[in-house]
């Protein structure tokens, strides 16, 4: 029989891995839903890091500046959207390549997120109220794992509204259609530049709200080191949730949920293979990648005109 | 009335200069824009130039400064270049010069007691092999599985992180590293050294010989040819009967050698050890690189110089002018952005186009 001391230890890895997932997987669930939205316009945005970064400073500032960390939120989802209309400009130009205007994007991103986010290091902001669903539990480790983040609720809420949107509106379908056959949406009359411009917009705003989440809520401070590297990976995460919005949301669970397995091990003491743990986020989605591409035939569910030249 | 047309000879000196003056007038545009940033934020623009071109290119230790940083810039932007030849966008450059400096570090510390020359023989290839093989598994995913070679570099780059950290607190730690979990150092008589009395190793000739080889071999031998004929044309060279996978992974292992030599310079001639601060970022800067030079092995010594530079002055930056580090990395950044923009602006002028003229 399983003393007390030793089943709250087992519990605790479960229980921060749970926080993991719940925590650390919302910025992955909101640059995921970003990243889908741009991918299913036929465009692909490796720079969304940068508009990750840019999105958690400017939150970080803002809050800090007004005392209302909403405020902070929206100065976020702009930020991104103004790195997301640069990299849309940058895109929509001939000849150039999608992936490296993305790296661009992202090294200027996160340039001017270190430069001006500089004084913001010190100081602290306030921080964006959690919804506290484990106040049934009086495990103080559970309570901190359930203190939902706002911005988690509103990730679902549109993972759930993109997925209706793209199955169920005539905008969904303009987009699905200038992602899947841009000739035929030309012919429809439906403006391909215009319609991408405005989901890479729109994608970028997302990705800066994942970084509103890590600066405002958890972590929960402005530092250099605040993202490791959430939005460089959403690109494999739609991937692996086949560019839909709801499986963007599993998807980001499992990874962020991956992402603490290391830590909780090692809060119960549990250190081999520290280091090791850190790399399973990116070992899962290289697996996944390998398991799920194939030379021979497109995804299923892949944007057909993705990442093509037109 | 009727004239027949006469296509006189076309100067071919037109697209040589577009190939020229666009790059150039892209920086040359990044770098108003940067002045315009730098006088927002209140530094007089033309004292930042000249505090760059001071730190990086004035005064003799100022360019050996430059040239230190330079060399593993060479190598780590070949990663992105020979691969870019085929079409390929790989971006694993840190990750292979992470693995490359590791591998080095082991085989270095194993063999430590041998002469000199076998030291740093057996460092070097380890650094070389182990690189190479790391960007060789992007080339294999990428042709059996179909995996983008972008991500899974990317990927990559965060997995040899992990395992240099692993490798530096676990089984390759030096007890005595407390600070900063690091391997057990090289012995200082089994490093490369410094040319003559400068600060400068000779690990530069590394990168210098690697750029001159990639140029050679990629513009005037038959493999060249043929990795720029898969680049060009897949279905082509697949008709052609050009074995497209082969090439594809012998591309990719070389690409991501030059990066491991990289990795292995780095802990043979500057840091002695491996640990964390072989990922300093060279490896990102690489791609820019690459991408400014338009991949090709020439020119990449150029910018990788210049970059190298611009690297070395951000030390100044920050005491002279009270402008974070950062400010370099914007700079790169708009760099980037516009050496991309100015790929949209080929063909757009009429002055350097050849126009078949009537006589």
């Amino acid at each position: 029989m399983n003393t007390d001391a030793s089943s709250i230890g087992a519990w605790g890895v479960l229980i921060g891995i749970l926080a993991g997932a719940l925590r650390g997987g919302t910025p992955f669930l909101l640059v995921s839903l970003g990243e889908c939205l741009t991918e299913k316009s036929g465009k692909i945005n490796l720079g969304l890091e940068g508009a990750l970064l840019l999105g958690a400073m400017s939150a970080y500032g803002a809050s800090y500046a007004t005392g209302n960390p909403w405020v902070g939120v929206a100065a976020a989802a702009l930020a991104g959207a103004l790195h997301g209309a640069l990299h849309a400009f940058l895109v929509s130009r001939p000849k150039v390549n999608d992936i490296a205007a993305g790296i661009a994007m992202l090294i200027f991103g996160s340039g001017l997120a270190f430069y001006l986010g500089k004084p913001f290091i010190q100081p602290s902001a306030p921080q964006l109220p959690g919804l506290p669903l484990g106040f049934w539990s009086s495990l103080p480790q559970l309570n901190a794992a359930l203190l939902l983040s706002p911005l988690f609720l509103i990730g679902i809420a549109i993972a759930f509204l993109m997925r209706h949107v793209f199955c169920a509106t005539r905008w969904g379908l303009q987009i699905r259609a200038v992602g899947d056959a841009p000739a035929a949406a030309r012919a429809l009359g439906i403006s391909i530049h215009g319609t991408r411009t405005l989901c890479i917009i729109v994608g970028a705003a997302l990705a800066g709200l994942g970084g509103a989440h890590l600066s405002l809520f958890y972590p929960g401070a402005w530092t250099e080191a605040i993202s490791s590297g959430q939005g460089l990976m959403a690109v494999a995460l739609v991937i692996f949730a086949r560019w839909n919005p709801v499986h963007c949301l599993y998807a980001s669970l499992l990874f962020g949920g991956a992402q603490a397995v290391g830590p909780s091990l090692q809060a119960v003491g549990i250190s081999t293979g520290y280091y090791l743990w850190n790399a399973s986020p990116y070992v899962l989605t290289l697996v996944v990648m390998i398991l799920t591409c194939s030379p021979r035939r497109t995804l299923s569910g892949a944007p057909g005109a993705l990442g093509s030249s037109s | 009335m009727t004239s027949t047309a006469v296509v006189l000879p076309t100067l071919h000196w037109k697209p040589t200069a577009e190939a020229i003056l666009i790059p150039v007038g892209a920086v040359v545009a990044a770098l108003v824009l940067f002045g315009l940033f730098c006088l927002i934020q209140g530094a007089p623009p033309l004292e930042v130039f000249a505090a760059i071109y001071k730190a990086a290119f004035g005064s003799g230790y100022s360019l050996q400064n430059t040239l230190v940083r330079a060399s593993p810039l060479m190598l780590t932007a070949l990663c992105t270049a020979l691969p870019a030849r085929l079409g390929l966008v790989v971006i694993g450059n840190e990750g292979a010069l992470v693995v490359g400096g590791a591998a080095a570090a082991a085989a270095g510390l194993a063999v430590a007691s041998a002469s000199f020359t076998i030291v740093i023989t057996v460092m070097a290839l380890a650094g070389f092999v182990a690189g190479g093989l790391w960007i060789a598994l992007v080339a294999l995913l990428h042709s059996r599985r179909g995996v983008n070679e972008t991500i899974a570099s990317l990927l990559l780059n965060y997995i040899a992180i992990a395992l240099l950290n692993h490798l530096v607190n676990g089984p390759m730690r030096d007890p005595e590293s407390l600070n900063k979990p690091s391997s057990r150092a090289i012995p200082d008589d089994r490093m490369i050294p410094l040319i003559g009395d400068t600060n400068i190793h000779y690990g530069l000739f590394f990168g210098i010989v690697a750029c001159l080889v990639v140029w050679f071999l990629m513009e005037h031998t038959p493999f060249g040819f043929s990795v720029r004929t898969v680049g060009g044309n897949i279905r082509a060279a697949r008709l052609a009967g050009l074995p497209v996978a082969r090439i594809t992974l012998i591309t990719c292992f070389l690409a991501g050698a030059f990066a491991g030599l990289a990795g292995m310079i780095e802990v043979a001639a500057v840091h002695g050890r491996a640990n964390e601060s072989l990922a300093v970022g060279y490896g990102y800067a690489g791609i820019l690189v690459a991408f400014v030079a338009r991949h090709r092995g020439l020119p990449i010594l150029l910018v990788a110089t210049l970059l190298g530079g611009i690297l070395a002055s951000g030390g100044i930056l920050q005491r002279q002018f009270k402008l974070p580090d950062a400010t370099i990395l914007v700079f790169q950044g708009l760099v980037f952005v516009m050496i991309l923009f100015s790929d949209s602006l080929y063909g757009r002028f009429d002055i350097f186009k050849d126009k078949p003229r009537t006589a």
